[in-house]
């Protein structure tokens, strides 16, 4: 973005009040850990003011100041409380360098509307830094989990070893239980047995249905579409209930009269249920995709020849592969991420992966489920990269520039 | 076509009249299209549809009573319980008849457990009935009116029976009357005594916990939203990141991270007595109570309310707000009358998919809820897999469900069923 306002060094009251209130809020948090917070809020406004006054009017080299500071504070950090207080103690010397000169020099104004009053920039600076704290908000209990899952001791929490970046605080133990221990692997694939099944049978009838709800004469639309996206609608537990009321006649029914065995009925029930609960998934993705797809190119297909499944194969699946895929993505992060209707409907023999976890959160066993939880982030951060990268070429295909 | 003149019906090239030509036309394209939905909807009325109704079904079904018990239910339908005196001996005889048959298949128990929900007592007075009515000898004519009594105090009392002719008709409002803490008696609908009262109070509180959840995330949801629709299209998606890693992110593994950060000797008790803020034996206690569920469903559901807000906020002109700058309106009045009413269905839209999802919420109130924080989900759940009160379990799910339905409703005339967005 291009610079909209002419920036003008500040007068020097305006930079000591904002450096000063920094310092004054990181000097609370290292005064009141060390005993008194008045204290170290004082002397950090006081020390940050000093180096903004020394370094706009002695040294009056931006580089050298900031390289100073950075150092001074990450080495008291070392001083006070050896690695983690030097990062700690960087960070802050990095960006309070920074701040000296970004509100001497002014360029806090550099992409703002030149006729803002001072209230507005204070407000536009405000509101980012709230927007800011929701953000860390939401990605705080996703990244704390990560480095826990590393944990040598069999703690939730963070060992002094581990904040000390000791190698010995770390370890994989926790990885090598979930790849060793038979309960994990056993539901892990039973995971990898359900989603999959379930996925395919909700896409291809799905994508059927789609297909079929995108039509131009439809009688009862409205009332077929609200059928088919009630599962999503349909609180879980109430899903679960039904179902389990439901599948358990069933099960009994198979295994019964058609003499199945008793594991597979159970896989069968879970299954099933797990693809009832992707369609609304794959129906809303899919038709959203038909919505842009243009009529015309199945009529040519027709009018060379072409039969309706040759049309729907040649033609109008490679155009909204991308959609079908992105509701497989969904429905198969459904089932895999399902607990609610497989601890209703499924048995010992079916625990998932999911299940597992939810049984160990309950009994607290071990800091394993903090490396599974790691892993299926990897997991959800694949697919969302393979999301976007599907809805990127799905624009691109339709002739939108991808924004 | 004014310029063709026919005097009969236009025709098709095939020789029959346009108008049936298209009709046809159309009827084999609605087959079609009905074709293609029909596997579909016929699943998902045989796998959910039915399973749901049939349990919707269970909360007023009642037969059980009179299937394992039809001699007694037909002779208690002459007692009047009013008249204060106890049954005569033809309805014994048809007790002692009936128990015989039920503890031969076993059944003794399990209507006694039906009756124990509405009375405790019930269930070890049939047990312990059903254990001697194995020996009983139905053809000696011996007066049963004694030996019952003889057996089992209870069925001397008049209440036993006048509970069992309240319960004896196989479509009951029992369940619905327990799931709003009320009773069915002889004397018709009653409040439940005080002790017992509990499911009105966690209606109340899911309501309530529900209500606080989705303001918590409109006033969190809305700045995120707001500036990702006004930031320039690249910091818009790289910031749009940090909302959907947790959307995309499994409910069990932010579920279990709630647990590490609240846990009293959790990352977030530990930071604040590191900074000195708490003492180390006044850690704050903000798990496995009502704030521990708050907390953690406000950060499981926000990416729900930020992304419908998002989407409606995007088509907002910025425009518009500096023509009301222009005009003379200061910054907060060109928010309230001008941005804010036209990002209102975004909050509408956000608020109702919250509540929604949050009223039925499971999982994340069983674990970081403790007693203060569950929902009535968790009842429901407690009902179908401990207390085995299936019918109650029942009832309670089908008043659950009608608020969500209700609520889906209002969705759909709000913002439409078919313009539902994922990510």
């Amino acid at each position: 973005m291009a610079a909209l306002t002419p920036i003008s060094r500040k007068p020097f009251w305006l930079v000591a009040l904002m450096v000063g209130g920094f310092g004054a809020f990181f000097g609370l948090f290292i005064g009141t850990s060390n005993g008194s917070g008045i204290t170290g809020a004082i002397v950090g406004a006081a020390l940050m003011v000093g180096l903004a006054w020394a370094y706009i009017n002695l040294l009056k080299n931006e580089p050298v100041g900031r390289g100073i500071t950075f150092a001074a504070f990450g080495i008291a950090g070392f001083a006070a409380g050896g690695l983690p207080t030097a990062i700690l103690g960087a960070l802050i010397g990095a960006l309070g360098g920074w701040l000296i000169y970004w509100a001497y020099e002014g360029r806090y104004r550099a992409y703002l509307a030149p006729y803002l009053t001072w209230q507005q920039v204070l407000w536009h600076f405000g509101f980012r830094t709230i927007c800011g704290v929701i953000f860390v908000f939401l990605i705080t209990p996703i990244l704390v989990v990560l480095p826990l899952s590393f944990n040598a001791q069999n703690f939730f929490t963070f060992t002094p070893e581990m904040l000390r970046f000791d190698p010995a605080g770390y370890s994989l133990k926790h990885y090598q239980d979930f790849f060793s221990n038979n309960e994990w692997q056993r539901s892990f694939k039973n995971s990898l047995i359900i989603a999959p099944i379930a996925t395919i049978i909700s896409v291809t009838l799905g994508t059927l249905a789609a297909i079929g709800l995108s039509q131009s004469h439809v009688p009862g639309r409205r009332a077929i579409m609200a059928i088919l996206i009630s599962p999503m609608i349909v609180p879980l537990i109430i899903s679960a209930t039904g179902m389990f009321f439901f599948y358990s006649q069933i099960g009994n029914w198979m295994e019964g009269s058609l003499g199945l065995d008793k594991n597979l009925v159970g896989y069968i029930k879970v299954v099933l249920a797990h693809a009832v609960l992707g369609i609304p998934f794959v129906i809303i993705t899919v038709t959203a995709t038909l919505v842009g797809f243009d009529r015309s190119l199945t009529r040519a297909a027709a009018n060379m020849g072409a039969d309706p499944v040759t049309t729907f194969f040649r033609v109008q699946m490679p155009l909204i592969l991308p959609g079908v895929i992105s509701g497989g993505l969904f429905a198969f992060i459904t089932s895999f991420d399902e607990v609610v209707v497989v601890l209703f409907v499924g048995s010992a023999s079916q625990k998932t992966l999911p299940w597992q976890m939810f049984t160990g959160l309950r009994e607290q066993i071990s800091p394993t489920i903090l490396a599974v939880a790691t892993i299926l982030v990897v997991i959800s951060i694949a697919l969302l990269t393979t999301l976007e990268f599907l809805r990127r070429r799905s624009e691109r295909l339709r002739g939108m520039s991808p924004s | 076509m004014s310029d063709i003149k026919t005097n009969g019906p236009v025709l098709a090239a095939d020789g029959t009249p346009l108008k049936r030509s298209l009709a046809r036309a159309l009827r084999v394209e609605k087959t079609r299209a009905l074709m293609l939905i029909a596997p579909l909807l016929i699943f998902v009325l045989i796998s959910f549809i039915i399973p749901i109704v049939s349990m919707l079904f269970r909360s007023v079904d009642n037969r059980i009573v009179e299937d394992t018990m039809p001699y007694t239910v037909a002779a208690l339908k002459t007692w009047d319980a009013s008249s204060g005196a106890l049954p005569d001996e033809p309805v014994y005889a048809a007790l002692a008849r009936d128990m015989k048959a039920a503890a031969e298949k076993k059944e003794h128990t399990r209507i006694g457990g039906r009756l124990n929900y509405e009375e405790s007592g019930f269930s070890s007075l049939f047990r312990k009935t059903g254990r001697a009515a194995k020996k009983f000898d139905l053809d000696s004519g011996e007066p049963f009116k004694a030996k019952l009594i003889d057996i089992h105090k209870d069925w001397g009392k008049i209440e036993t029976w006048k509970i069992m002719q309240t319960h004896s008709v196989d479509y009951t409002n029992g369940y619905f009357l327990n799931a709003v803490d009320m009773k069915r008696t002889p004397d018709g609908a009653q409040m439940q005594d005080d002790d017992k009262r509990v499911l009105l109070k966690l209606f109340g509180r899911t309501m309530w916990m529900s209500l606080v959840i989705t303001g918590m995330c409109i006033l969190l949801g809305y700045p995120v939203a707001w500036i990702l629709a006004n930031l320039p299209a690249r910091q818009a998606n790289l910031l749009m990141i940090l909302v959907l890693l947790p959307f995309w992110t499994s409910l069990l593994v932010r579920t279990s991270a709630w647990k590490v950060m609240l846990q009293q000797q959790g990352v977030i008790n530990d930071v604040l007595v590191w900074l000195g803020f708490i003492a180390d034996d006044s850690r704050l206690i903000i798990i496995n109570n009502a704030t521990g569920t708050i907390i953690a469903m406000t950060h499981i559901l926000l990416p729900f309310m930020i992304l419908p807000m998002y989407s409606v906020m995007q088509t907002i002109q910025p425009s518009y707000l500096r023509a009301a700058k222009s005009l003379g309106a200061t910054n907060w009045t060109a928010f309230w009358r001008v941005y804010f009413p036209q990002s209102i269905p975004g909050i509408g839209a956000g608020s109702i998919l919250v509540f929604i999802l949050a009223i039925g919420y499971y999982i994340t109130p069983e674990i970081v809820g403790g007693n203060k924080g569950v929902f009535i989900s968790n009842r429901i759940a407690y009902h179908i897999s401990t207390s085995l009160n299936w019918g109650l379990a029942a009832a309670l799910g089908s008043i659950l469900l009608a608020a969500v339905l209700i609520l889906y409703w209002a969705y759909d005339k709000i913002v439409g069923i078919d313009n539902v967005k994922l990510g």
